[in-house]
């Protein structure tokens, strides 16, 4: 569905993504983790063109989308719940909702606000609230809702869980997998949680430093050594 | 009834303010849009106010030229003339102004701006001289709504300036609800706070820009033909002084902040006139720009506007 093939991206003249080649196929979820700095949401971003694609190619549904705008990338079906939540925070909950939607066909509007409400009753609650003044909780789950209102192909979540009491986080993480499961949408996952992450993602990458280390399934990046030491806490740890 | 002479003096005032703060608002709307939106003064707007004074001039007199003597369709026909080109300029201004150095140095659009300005006057003072010109007097008459006999101090209020001010007013709200209430202002409010996630939602950003400054343009264009009739004389300088003076209602009502431009704009008129028919009128600016000192040292974020915090 996604390809990312040998992708390099700058900011000035610091190279951010150093060749990363990526692949996400239909219906999976694919987790990509990696230390503060090490280009993951660099990498999402430049999905979308900004930063834009200095060398390599990106392939969605067939398609080179490395030369497209910001807009014509959103408008082919992929959609991102950013890092830092990026809620208009002078915007109702409601109206975030609508702005996330002007991808889908209107007639379907009050069926996905329905879905969105189902999966997070809160926001319903806070419709009329400017998102501003939301927790930071209930932010991510309207960036996650907001994503979801385009009718997506493919969804991408930076880092979900930052900053999130426990239970808050697993009650993202139980979305994200609702999402895959009921909707059938694709999802490309970031994550400093490396441990739920790697449980719930199909498949895994690791990125280092603007390079790709280690991919495999989730149970086998969760067994490897190397990722347990980098982003699990230790060996010991579970 | 009989209005005391100061009542009325300052019911007159009161009107007279109310005509100049209606156009300073429509004016000043353009700045706080372009300002929210691409986080810039739009230098140019003043004289895009001025080329939409012009429009309507040049369109009255060729109606007038050719016998036309209906007073709504001059209105209409002015007002789309004056409008459409208004507007096609501002989008003009953007497109080679601002769209080129969006990154780069804040100064540069600045410059840019300035030098399109310059331009625009240039063209206006060879086309159509540097001398003010004047069309004949429009919708003429009134209503007195008091006294006038036995010398006493006559209240009125001309057709012109109840049509101002109706026809600002109503303006203004439409604007508001565009803003408030349609799919075209929610996405023009989401660019104001967020340009790359509003992108990311599928919003082509240039396009809201494009139209922003159009939106803005067309106001000015209003403004302008509203000055030229109600003035009677224009000049090719007028830009520079209204679009002083509209700014400073922008910031007096909070950069940014649309009511804050309409507040600002009615407030800068009402000073304006009261300061004239009750103190020196020769001292108006300096009474204009005394209140925005006043104003910012308790508030820097102007009146309505949000304190600023440091983005990050
Ligand atoms: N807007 C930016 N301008 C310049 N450098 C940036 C910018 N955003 C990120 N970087 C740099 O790019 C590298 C990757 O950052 P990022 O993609 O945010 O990493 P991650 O999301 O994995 O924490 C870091 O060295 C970071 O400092
Ligand atoms: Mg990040």
């Amino acid at each position: 569905m996604l390809e990312l093939t040998d992708v390099r991206s700058f900011y000035g003249a610091i190279e951010a993504l150093k060749g990363v080649s990526i692949e996400v196929r239909q219906g999976e979820i694919v987790a990509l983790i990696g230390a503060n700095g090490a280009g993951k949401s660099t990498l999402l971003m430049t999905i979308f063109g900004s930063p834009r694609v200095r060398h390599g190619s990106i392939n969605f549904l067939g398609q080179d989308i490395s030369r497209l705008k910001t807009h014509e990338i959103a408008r082919l079906g992929i959609a991102q719940a950013p890092e830092g939540r990026r809620v208009f925070p002078r915007l109702t909950v409601l109206e975030n909702l609508k702005l996330g939607a002007i991808l889908a066909p209107p007639a379907n509007f009050d069926r996905n606000l329905a879905r969105a409400y189902a999966m997070f009753p809160r926001l319903q609650e806070r419709q009329g609230q400017r998102a501003g003044t939301l927790s930071g909780g209930e932010q991510q789950m309207l960036a996650i809702a907001r994503a979801l209102m385009s009718e997506p192909k493919l969804l991408l979540l930076d880092e979900p869980s930052l900053g999130l009491a426990p239970l808050i986080v697993r009650q993202i993480f139980a979305a994200i997998a609702e999402i895959n499961r009921e909707h059938g949408t694709t999802v490309l996952l970031v994550e400093q949680n490396a441990h739920q992450a790697l449980k719930l993602a199909n498949r895994a990458y690791v990125l280092v430093n603007g390079r790709i280390q280690s991919t495999g399934t989730g149970a086998e990046l969760l067994a490897s050594d190397e990722v347990r030491e980098a982003y699990l806490g230790g060996a010991g740890h579970h | 009834m009989q209005v005391p002479p100061p009542m009325a003096y300052f019911l007159q005032q009161l009107i007279n303010g109310l005509v100049l703060g209606s156009i300073y608002g429509l004016i000043a709307i353009g700045y706080t849009m372009v300002y929210g939106i691409v986080g810039m003064i739009n230098f140019a707007h003043g004289e895009i106010y001025m080329l939409g004074a012009f429009l309507a001039l040049i369109a009255f007199v060729a109606l007038s030229a050719i016998g036309l003597s209906s007073v709504p369709i001059t209105l209409v026909i002015v007002l789309v003339v004056s409008v459409t080109f208004t507007a096609a300029w501002g989008w003009t201004v953007e497109r080679v102004a601002y769209r080129p150095l969006r990154n780069s140095p804040r100064l540069a659009p600045l410059i840019s701006a300035i030098g399109v300005s310059i331009f625009l006057q240039n063209f206006v003072q060879l086309t159509q001289g540097a001398r003010s010109k004047a069309i004949q007097p429009f919708l003429r008459g009134g209503v007195t709504l008091y006294g006038g006999g036995d010398g006493a101090f006559a209240v009125t209020v001309s057709w012109l300036q109840i049509f101002i001010v109706v026809f600002t007013t109503v303006l203004m709200i439409g604007f508001t609800l565009l803003i408030a209430r349609t799919s075209l202002g929610r996405a023009q409010r989401a660019c104001s706070q967020d340009l790359k996630m509003a992108s990311l939602l599928g919003i082509d950003v240039d396009k809201t820009i494009s139209t922003t400054f159009v939106i803005g343009a067309a106001l000015a264009a209003v403004a302008g033909m509203l000055v030229t009739l109600y003035y009677g004389v224009i000049d090719f300088f007028i830009g520079f002084l209204a679009g002083i003076k509209a700014f400073t209602a922008a910031v007096l009502g909070g950069i940014g902040s649309l009511p804050g431009a309409m507040l600002g704009g009615l407030l800068i008129g009402l000073i304006e006139a009261f300061w004239s028919g009750y103190a020196a009128a020769e001292y108006k600016d300096v009474a204009v720009y005394g209140i925005l000192v006043l104003v910012l040292t308790v508030r820097p974020q102007g009146l309505l506007g949000r304190p600023a915090i440091e983005k990050v």
